[in-house]
């Protein structure tokens, strides 16, 4: 294989993985509107599932590009296999009660903050211009699930048992955001990627700040479950992919 | 002039009633139910909508699923809070709503079994409320009317966006059309029934229409809608259910045939398909989500406590 198909093929792998985690949070983000505790929470929850869904289409429908094989946003959304998705096992992981999608959240957010703020600077352009529009929201969501982290691990005892479950249950999750492999050396080498490496002690300040004024106690470093880049995913990520696909592979070849 | 003369004038003469007007104990409580029913079918109107959101066929008609779905919560907000005005809480309604003792309307109680129905509801059910709704930006209320005249606008951006899922399917495949139609068939019957019962059968609509929260009547209504709709239907090519339908040359008007009100009836007495369900539902969700505000409410005291001890 020439350096350039290499370059193109880690590109689209590139492009392709940060499409998947936002596709697979907003579908899982999507599952709370009208179950929500609070009318507020439904709209809040809404607008953060459509930012993130906003950035996998831009994210997905450049992957298809970079591919150059014909595929769009759709056709990688709902043609590929389980084994072909590349989100982190993070975003996969059921809702759970609200301290678990808000733990869920915040380590997210922490990460994307992080993320988008190096790719600004990409040398790629489509990728830097969508990680300017993208830090926007993540601060904002941020700030969001930051706030309840804060008034759930503060708030009552039980709110505050909840949230530290869900911190705990969730912490093997987190390594893998800020854990590079081969695709993400790559694109750190030729000036296009975040080095992922340097993210890791900002999300540890961030979220160190919010579990301690949450009153919550930061998990022990524990093993860094990976996985999710290279498809190997939980059980949750197969029944998540049987209902986003529904529809397509039930009617393939249709335009709606 | 006494003073329900002089609330009466007011109305007359097109102007506004502000929450800090007198007004008849009547009025006040027919708007309560009205607002509080409006933003309740809001609210329950997520569910069968909501139930297409994680299987949408494409990216792009999930994220406007959700952003109208959104749409909906927000308009339930305003509404919640206009009829707050009246002196009511929100805590209050949610809580009429959650005993059954609050109506939403009877339409959120069909299933959504195809995504087509995700058309249908855009163009019919929205389709419908918009033909009442239009007339309530002129209700002599004033904070209900200004909440519609949003309301409004973002209705009919959901009544188009509705039509074009249908204009898309009936362009579609032999099965998208029929899915389509199928969706007309179901959605049809019950869009009628949200105009109400006859006006001859209305119990509202008098002393409504005196107090000006109310401007046309019922059978109107729906024969506007019926209007509107029958030449949409046309142009998608899909055939309306209901064999007494024909054009009447010396009105002008579609003449159609008599709802079922033995079925319209069992729906708003609650046993529609969905009653029970889309009330449980929303059970479940305010009273999981119970420990969640407790801790909110917690947290909110803990730090005003905090701030002023070190004031």
């Amino acid at each position: 294989m020439t350096a350039l198909a290499t370059v193109t093929t880690a590109s689209f792998a590139y492009a392709l993985r940060h499409g998947d985690d936002n596709l697979i949070l907003a579908q899982r983000l999507g599952e709370w509107i009208s179950r929500a505790p609070e009318l507020e929470s439904d709209i809040a929850l809404g607008n953060i599932a459509i930012d993130h869904l906003g950035v996998a289409r831009t994210l997905l429908t450049y992957a298809g590009e970079l591919e150059g094989a014909g595929r769009d946003e759709d056709t990688l959304a709902m043609g590929r296999t389980e084994r072909q998705f590349t989100n982190l096992l993070l975003v996969e992981q059921p809702n759970g009660d609200f301290a678990a999608t808000m733990a869920r959240q915040l380590f997210v957010d922490a990460y994307q903050v992080g993320l988008w703020e190096a790719l600004t600077s990409s040398a790629d352009a489509t990728l830097a211009g969508a990680a300017g529009k993208a830090i926007k929201e993540a601060s904002y969501h941020l700030r969001h699930s930051s706030a309840w982290v804060v008034r759930l691990g503060d708030g009552t005892e039980e709110s505050h048992r909840r949230m530290q479950t869900a911190v705990d249950g969730l912490w093997r999750f987190t390594a893998e955001m800020v854990t590079p492999d081969d695709v993400d050396d790559e694109m750190l080498s030729v000036g296009v990627g975040a080095d992922l490496a340097a993210l890791r002690t900002p999300w540890n300040e961030r979220v160190g700040a919010v579990l301690d004024e949450a009153t919550l106690a930061m998990p022990d470093a524990a093993f860094a479950r990976l996985g999710g880049r290279n498809g190997l995913h939980t059980e949750h990520l197969g029944h998540l992919l049987g209902e986003m696909q529904w529809m397509q592979r039930t009617y393939p070849g249709m335009s709606w | 002039m006494d003073q329900t003369e002089r609330f009466q004038a007011i109305v007359d003469a097109e102007e506004k009633i502000e929450p800090t007007d007198w007004m008849p104990e009547e009025y006040r409580k027919s708007l309560i139910r009205q607002i509080a029913q409006h933003a309740h079918s809001e609210i329950i109107g997520m569910q069968p909508e909501g139930n297409w959101i994680s299987r949408a066929p494409t990216l792009k008609r999930k994220a406007i699923l959700m952003a109208k779905v959104q749409d909906e919560a927000g308009h339930g907000l305003y509404l919640y809070s206009a009829a707050e005005t009246l002196g009511i809480s929100r805590d209050e309604m949610l809580r009429l709503l959650h005993t059954g003792r609050h109506k939403y309307s009877s339409i959120f109680n069909y299933p959504t079994l195809s995504w087509a129905d995700m058309g249908a509801i855009g163009w019919l059910v929205d389709g419908a409320a918009i033909t009442n709704q239009v007339m309530l930006t002129r209700s002599s209320y004033g904070p209900y009317a200004r909440a519609m005249v949003r309301i409004c606008k973002e209705e009919s951006f959901h009544q188009r966006q509705g039509y074009e899922i249908m204009l898309t399917l009936c362009r579609g495949s032999a099965e998208q059309r029929a899915m389509a139609q199928d969706a007309l068939d179901r959605w049809w019957w019950p869009s009628l029934m949200m105009f109400g019962p006859h006006d001859t059968a209305s119990t509202h609509t008098e002393q409504s229409m005196a107090w000006k929260i109310k401007r046309i009547s019922n059978d109107e209504l729906r024969q506007q809608f019926v209007d509107m709709t029958v030449p949409q239907a046309d142009y998608l090519g899909l055939t309306m259910p209901d064999p007494d339908m024909r054009f009447d040359e010396e009105t002008g008007h579609y003449r159609f045939g008599e709802i079922d009100w033995d079925e319209f009836w069992a729906v708003v007495k609650g046993d529609g398909p969905m009653n029970r369900e889309r009330i449980a539902a929303k059970n479940r969700a305010w009273d999981e989500g119970a420990w969640v505000r407790e801790a909110a409410a917690a947290h909110a005291a803990k730090h005003a406590a905090a701030a002023r001890r070190s004031a």
